[in-house]
């Protein structure tokens, strides 16, 4: 059977889409590994729910509504665990919960068609537009500048902040900016992955390059390979088997996490045995 | 004796409480000043005055000029602030004691690397550069913590409660590789266990709310209320004794 145009756009767009989903997800994701951010990561990502809501209600693009609503709650909770002394756990749990109502609520207030609300939980390749492919190309190369230019000012500030304030004056600029990119990163995932699943492309790459390496920027390189491994290859058998392409990606990923440790731990038994033997 | 800084009588809160009050103080170049008081008697508030993190109320503070460059003082935190299992390396967390005087934007020369090799090797910690905290023990986190804190050559170098989170063994190292730092930078010493404060200690200032400076060790064969509350000492063995004067 020949491959149609169809089929060729469908591929290079999947393709392009794992590579741009994997440099974002590899970078924001080690950030929020390393500095224990999941939690909000996760609070963040159903926030934005809201917005997708409030998109459809106004008739606005979705994800614009959307990743206004991610920054506003990603600054929200540092400003309130901050300035207004909230335990931040709950903040966040909070907002979770506000978020998927908000969004319920406009979504089901709008009139006429209602959107395919499984496509924005769990993710389908079908609906990523040529638009949403550019916008993480665009935020691909914007977070490879950023932790690029700033990297030691970034990872000093994300390790040992109250030293950090010794030196430099611009440690919150810096947690706001790297929170509210972390936010759009989420965020323009979410078409590929869906809001349920996608803090798994953040989290599970760089917990698979962990298991071999410490070092931070080892850590976002080998991140963003597992992550293009996993939403490939995830990417592939969703569409010839016809399943839900995020499901597919995470289901893919922790298979690779479970290989991988597996393999690092066998390597190190026998690597004990040979220097027992020795 | 150059003079590092000098503070006149000084004032600092904390909202409505005043946490120091007319502090007077003065640090010279060699100084080894051991900091001591009860705890919430303003002694970590003196190190954040002093590093800029919390502004006077009244008062001012006069630095030397020399002070007033980058990287010319030295800060050791309670251990409390970094996340030990972060996926960062010995060699950058020593280098981060650079960033004063790099700026936002910063790369790390031939040069800094080989400073921070040097510092490694003097506190011992050879063969851990490639290390992350998780991977050592108490007492060489607290070295790669001085490391941090020594890298840029400081003038003076400010340790907050040291003795916080090392066992004795350690500890032992710590205070004989402070009386080496002290011939190149003055050191002022946080510390509420009076107990167990290093012998090379040269004077001491208690500080609780006000600030008393006792210039050398004084033995006298008065009460042991140094500070408003009754302390008493218990040593075994050949340990050097330090009593301080009661307070005028």
């Amino acid at each position: 059977m020949e491959a149609s145009i169809f089929q060729y756009s469908f591929i290079i767009k999947g393709l392009l889409g794992a590579i741009f989903a994997s440099i974002t997800a590899g970078l924001a994701g080690t950030y929020v590994v390393s500095k224990r951010m999941v939690f909000l990561s996760g609070g963040i990502t159903h926030a934005s729910f809201g917005g997708i809501g409030i998109g459809y209600f106004l008739g606005i693009n979705p994800v614009l509504g959307a990743a206004v609503f991610g920054i506003l709650s990603a600054l929200g909770v540092e400003y309130l665990s901050v300035k207004q002394r909230i335990r931040e756990d709950s903040a966040i749990g909070i907002l979770w919960a506000f978020g998927m109502a908000i969004g319920i609520i406009f979504i089901y207030l709008t009139p006429g068609y209602t959107p395919n609300l499984m496509s924005y939980l769990f993710g389908s390749i079908l609906t990523v537009s040529r638009a949403d492919i550019i916008a993480l190309g665009i935020m691909s190369a914007i977070l490879i500048l950023y932790f690029g230019i700033f990297y030691r000012t970034i990872l000093y500030i994300s390790f040992d902040e109250v030293f950090a304030r010794t030196y430099s004056s611009y440690v919150d600029i810096f947690k706001y900016i790297t929170t509210s990119l972390i936010a759009l990163t989420i965020v323009l995932n979410i078409r590929m992955a869906g809001v349920v699943l996608v803090i798994s492309l953040l989290t599970i790459p760089p917990n698979i390059a962990m298991l071999f390496t410490r070092v931070y920027f080892k850590i976002v390189i080998w991140s963003v390979l597992a992550g293009f491994v996993g939403t490939a290859t995830g990417y592939a058998i969703s569409y010839y088997a016809g399943i839900p392409v995020g499901a597919t990606i995470i289901f893919t990923l922790v298979v690779l996490w479970v290989m991988v440790k597996g393999i690092t731990q066998l390597l190190m038994k026998i690597s004990k045995k040979r220097t027992l033997a020795t | 004796m150059a003079y590092l800084f000098e503070m006149y009588s000084l004032s600092a809160s904390y909202g409505p409480n005043l946490v120091l009050q007319d502090v007077n103080f003065k640090v010279n170049e060699n100084d080894f000043i051991g900091v001591i008081g009860p705890n919430g008697g303003g002694k970590t508030t003196l190190l954040r005055v002093i590093l800029g993190l919390l502004k006077p109320v009244t008062g001012k503070m006069v630095f030397n000029g020399d002070l007033l460059n980058g990287n010319s003082i030295g800060y050791l935190p309670q251990m409390s602030t970094g996340d030990i299992n972060y996926p960062v390396t010995v060699t950058d967390i020593i280098l981060s004691g650079l960033m004063i005087r790099k700026g936002i934007i910063s790369r790390m020369s031939a040069s800094d690397k080989k400073k921070a090799d040097t510092v490694i090797d003097e506190l011992g910690l050879s063969g851990m550069s490639e290390s992350t905290l998780n991977e050592l023990s108490g007492g060489q986190m607290q070295r790669v913590f001085l490391g941090r804190a020594i890298i840029g050559d400081p003038k003076l170098l400010l340790l907050d409660e040291p003795g916080n989170f090392v066992d004795t063994t350690f500890e032992n190292d710590f205070y004989e590789k402070l009386k080496d730092l002290n011939s190149r930078m003055a050191i002022l010493m946080v510390s509420h266990d009076v107990g167990t404060i290093s012998a090379h200690i040269k004077s001491f200032a208690c500080v609780n709310r006000s600030l008393h400076y006792h210039p050398s060790h004084e033995i006298t064969n008065e009460d042991l209320q140094a500070y408003g509350c009754p302390i008493q000492v218990i040593a075994h063995g050949i340990i050097p004794h330090t009593v301080l004067k009661i307070h005028k």
